[in-house]
């Protein structure tokens, strides 16, 4: 096993009753990277994190966080690592200043020094104006910060955070994701679930896709998304009969071949370029008198990565092949 | 692991709640009063005591029903920080394992020396008042903790296993109110039918309310001596039913406080 792993995993199986959560799952994370950890809702991603911070014992299979064994050596295992749940895990009575100098206290820290690492926190995650007020008054994205904030309060050398942007606004899911940009410049391993392809693909050096409980694919985003396909255009027209004069018009413009689908009367076509390919083509189009009901750029999500590993929407619950 | 120190923590995490949410301080401070009133002055007026009145009789009996229901919270409050993430975050801590417990113990009883105080100062506005040393006052007031705490424990495994606040508190009136009645607590047990002034007798709740009587000075001179032994010797009767809870529901609790995380 690589000596530089922060996190090895080796065929870890937990079961509740019938359901297997994880069915035999194997992750190595390098010291210093993010692995996002990719699946839908029930996938096993929380179950994993759950593991891998101590709180579940699995049935069976291995885990260690640097080199330390989750099950154990939990303790050891807690003085280097900082959660960040799914629900933000803040006293709603307690200020934001209170919240993180408890948690630095239970981090075994003088009372001093965690004040002082509370107060920097605060400052670092745009909390200070917020600092003496109760996180009951917080919204929602102060208090995933918050949360964040208390994870790191001990330095961990390895974070594990589930779904962080989970019910955030846009804005505050953009905000949130430069704040874990800059957690990885410190050099901390990050390992990150997610249900978002894009939020994998902005904030993980490696991905792991999982469902039911076992890992369907792994790689860079870059690989997963070749696997996947990149952005493409889809046209609905009106008539079908005016597919193949679309197809001309706008085909020059594609990485690949176009394809019709007459049924559905949509073109669809793989492109690279975003937003301008779309003025473009829809400049082509103008003055065709070809009658359009839909057009739009697509990127690959989340449905899409399972629709091509798995030939299932990530929301069935159907049985998952293993790929080959 | 620091138990003192974490627990330390946990405490003050949890007082500072009570001075942060008005209503737990309402239900501390204003039901107490509520219930000295209405019971000095609703049974008071139609009960009556040979040889000591009946202010003086209650409020040993409405402290104990009191503190009581003052340690139910314990449960929902666990509850609460189960529901709330709270507890996966503490379990993710290099922190001791017991210490979450006794800290809500611990700050629970806090609540109840307030509610305690309250109650003092209002049975003195009726006519109460204790007529002992001040050692035996104290002793009193430690014997009504004490039995308290160990009930908190108890709630402390209800609370951890049954998960959910409003489940957990209607649950506990439902067992509390009853054994808080069935007791000398409020009324001489001597004309209860056979089977109800036995269970009174052995009742705990009558023993801390007959030790409280008694380290207050609020016994009638006359009074006969009780016949069961849980009453002839109310405070070590008291302390054998705290050291059972204690021995049974510390352990129990803590282990249920560690699995509740896994699931």
């Amino acid at each position: 096993m690589n000596v530089t792993a922060a996190i090895e995993v080796e065929g870890l199986v937990k079961a509740y009753g019938e359901t297997r959560a994880l069915d035999g799952i194997d992750l190595e994370v390098e010291q210093g990277t993010v692995l996002g950890l990719l699946g839908p809702n029930g996938a096993g991603k929380t179950t994993a994190v759950r593991v891998l911070s101590t709180l579940v014992k699995p049935d069976a299979g291995r885990a260690r966080v640097v080199g330390l064994d989750v099950a154990t050596q939990a303790d050891a295992v807690r003085a280097v690592i900082g959660l960040t749940g799914q629900y933000a895990a803040v006293d709603e009575y307690l200020t934001g200043f209170e919240n993180l100098e408890m948690v630095g206290q239970l981090f075994q820290m003088s009372r001093r020094d965690a004040r002082a690492r509370a107060a920097e926190l605060l400052e670092r995650f745009d909390l200070t104006g917020a600092a003496k007020r109760p996180a009951k008054t917080y919204s929602g994205g102060m208090r995933r910060r918050l949360d964040i904030a208390a994870s790191l309060i001990a330095r961990p050398r390895v974070l594990f955070l589930d779904e962080p942007t989970t019910g955030l606004d846009p804005r505050s899911r953009l905000g949130m994701w430069e704040f874990i940009e800059g957690l990885v410049t410190d050099g901390t391993t990050i390992l990150l679930t997610t249900q978002y392809l894009d939020e994998a693909d902005r904030l993980a050096d490696r991905i792991a896709v999982i469902d039911h409980g076992r890992v369907i694919a792994r790689g860079t985003a870059d690989e997963l998304k070749a696997q996947v396909g990149g952005e493409r255009l889809e046209f609905t027209l009106a008539v079908a009969a005016d597919l193949p004069r679309l197809r001309g018009l706008v085909e020059p413009l594609g990485i690949e071949a176009a394809s019709l689908d007459e049924p559905t009367r949509r073109l669809t076509l793989p492109v690279s370029g975003g937003t301008a390919v779309l003025r473009n083509a829809l400049d082509r189009i103008a003055d065709s008198g070809i009658a359009i009901v839909d057009v739009g750029l697509r990127r690959p999500d989340l449905d899409d990565v399972f629709m091509t590993l798995t030939g299932h929407e990530s929301t069935e619950t159907t049985t998952t092949q293993e790929p080959a | 692991m620091s138990l003192v120190s974490d627990s330390l923590v946990i405490t003050r995490r949890n007082v500072i709640k009570i001075r942060r949410v008005p209503d737990l301080v309402v239900f501390a401070t204003l039901s107490p009063i509520m219930f000295v009133l209405l019971f000095r002055y609703v049974f008071g007026s139609a009960i009556p005591l040979e040889g000591i009145g009946y202010a003086e009789y209650l409020l040993p009996g409405i402290l104990a029903q009191t503190v009581i229901f003052g340690s139910t919270v314990t449960g929902g409050a666990l509850a609460e920080d189960l529901q709330k993430g709270l507890i996966d975050r503490f379990r993710s801590l290099p922190m001791s394992r017991a210490a979450v417990l006794v800290g809500r113990t611990v700050a629970d009883q806090v609540l109840n020396v307030v509610s305690i105080v309250v109650m003092l100062l209002t049975g003195l506005a009726v006519g109460w008042r204790a007529h002992s040393s001040v050692p035996e006052f104290v002793l009193a007031l430690l014997v009504l903790l004490a039995f308290a705490f160990s009930i908190s424990w108890l709630m402390a495994l209800v609370g951890l296993v049954v998960r959910t606040p409003e489940v957990v508190n209607n649950a506990s009136f439902i067992v509390i109110f009853p054994l808080t009645f069935i007791a000398n607590t409020f009324v001489p047990t001597d004309n209860f039918p056979t089977v109800l002034r036995v269970f009174a007798d052995w009742n705990p709740v009558s023993s801390v309310t007959q030790a409280a009587r008694e380290l207050f000075g609020n016994t009638a001179a006359n009074a006969p001596e009780p016949d069961a032994w849980s009453l002839q010797h109310p405070v070590v009767y008291t302390l054998i039913w705290v050291g059972i809870i204690l021995a049974v529901f510390v352990p129990l609790s803590i282990r249920q406080y560690e699995k509740a995380a896994d699931r």
